[in-house]
């Protein structure tokens, strides 16, 4: 059975001030721990500020053909937030006016959204360096509409990075719903088909590994290794990279780690394992974030938290001064320690 | 009723104290535990595993809470863990079972 948003349960951590309380509360107020801004202070970085701005990351909707367990963004069919044409536009001016590199377009799964194709052509157009589309894979297969989509992202020499779990089919089906698996691996061999993943082909294809469960991602290297050897092996399915990000202690996966009382050891595991040289590596130095109506915010997680980026740098795409941006401040909280921990976490994989 | 038992969970955060009282000593044994592990003849997954079958025959609490999350860390599947312990279980059960040639040894001198 297809699970609900958090937001169409009307569940308390739909509300982003309840999970800031929630986080804030508990372990960090009664003083077993120090909160992450004592952490960066200690290191001499605090307040975090951005490095060259690489990545314009648009999150086009968080309307979603899956209910992910461990979803952060809360995504869902039950989701009908969707960012318009007029916003897209005005991402694109601020990608081509910034020579901004890199467009990293999810979601949900960001091939709902009607302008989808549109958007992709007109980044392609107007010369943007990379384009990142975040699939979650099954989306290819959920429709007629969306059977072209291998052709669709060849043609425009997108980069697709794609979410899956695990290599064997139990584990993927526990975090992502049943059956996600099988038409995940028929969606990765149309993929490979158009030459996605295969050496020499120029058609990146990378895959997102998430724990699934409270515990950190192991090396990323060596998972790389398995998967590849495993999907090789039982699926012929080849792929170009393995990037490992942890979960952050957020929205369904925050709800997860309350519901199964893993709530404590596994931000006492975040804080233990901080690691002053992830700092340099984390997303939001380089990324601006943009949601649906066009908000701008440090970094996707923050996005769903709803802290945008600081007043004075401007909260709005319409508003985009790089200047600004590049001066401002970064905003952290106590779900930061998730980026980093360990091996650090990003969009892009470790980052230490 | 006090809810103490031998036990504690948190107590697995605290091994590195032992060096409290003998600083030497546990530098020694950390430096080894630590190069144990590392990649080798053996890759340091086949040794996650390995470790995780002895927690179990050495019947370790720490020890398997620590091995079940470096085996999940390291993307183990719960089968691979749980074949891991049969071995551990059938050389268990199997080193009593071999003694039974003893015992049978031994009735059957006694025995007419």
């Amino acid at each position: 059975m297809m699970i609900k948003s958090l937001k169409a349960q009307n569940h308390r951590l739909a509300s982003t001030e309840e999970q800031l309380q929630f986080l804030n509360n508990g372990i960090f107020a009664s003083g077993d721990h120090e909160k992450f801004e004592i952490y960066l202070q200690r290191n001499e970085r605090f307040p975090l500020r951005p490095a060259q701005l690489e990545i314009l990351q648009v999150n086009v909707g968080y309307m979603c053909n899956q209910t992910c367990k461990h979803c952060h963004v809360d995504a869902g069919p039950d989701r009908k937030e969707i960012m318009t044409r007029e916003t897209m536009e005005l991402c694109l001016d601020v990608l081509e006016k910034n020579q901004i590199p890199t467009l990293d377009i999810t979601g949900g799964a960001p091939e709902m959204n009607p302008d989808f194709r549109w958007f992709v052509e007109e980044a392609h157009k107007r010369g943007v360096q990379e384009i990142i589309v975040r699939s979650n894979l099954t989306i290819l297969l959920a429709n007629p509409k969306y059977h072209d989509l291998p052709e669709f992202f060849a043609q425009h020499g997108i980069r697709v990075v794609s979410s899956l779990p695990y290599y064997r089919r139990n584990k993927t089906d526990r975090q992502r719903g049943n059956g996600v698996f099988d038409k995940s691996i028929e969606a990765l061999q149309r993929l490979n088909e158009k030459g996605y993943g295969k050496p020499g082909s120029g058609l990146i294809l990378d895959l997102v590994y998430n724990p699934s469960g409270a515990f950190l991602p192991g090396d990323q290297m060596q998972l790389e290794l398995d998967f590849k050897q495993a999907l090789k092996k039982d699926f012929d399915v080849s792929f170009s990279n393995l990037f490992t990000i942890t979960n952050l202690p957020i929205s369904r996966f925050l709800d997860y780690l309350i519901v199964s009382e893993n709530y404590e050891d596994y931000m006492d595991r975040l804080i233990t394992a901080f690691n002053p040289s992830a700092i340099d590596g984390v997303m939001c130095r380089n990324t601006i974030s943009v949601d649906w109506q066009g908000h701008m915010y440090d970094c996707d997680f923050n996005q769903m938290l709803e802290i945008k980026t600081s007043p004075a740098a401007g909260q709005h795409i319409s508003e985009f001064d790089l200047k600004k941006l590049t001066n401002r401040a970064i905003r952290t909280d106590q779900h930061c320690f998730g980026c980093t921990a360990g091996a650090g976490s990003s969009c892009q994989g470790t980052v230490a | 009723m006090s809810s103490k038992t031998y036990y504690d969970p948190a107590d697995l955060k605290k091994f590195g104290d032992i060096a409290e009282w003998n600083d030497d000593l546990a530098k020694r044994f950390f430096d080894w535990y630590n190069a144990v592990f590392e990649e080798g003849s053996l890759s340091a997954r086949e040794k996650s595993l390995i470790a995780l079958a002895v927690a179990h025959t050495v019947q370790c609490p720490y020890c398997i809470d620590a091995y079940t999350v470096d085996g999940m860390k390291r993307g183990i599947s719960e089968e691979e863990m749980m074949e891991a312990l049969h071995v551990a279980g059938a050389i268990r059960g199997g080193a009593s079972l071999v003694h039974g040639v003893q015992m049978m040894n031994k009735a059957k001198k006694l025995g007419m």
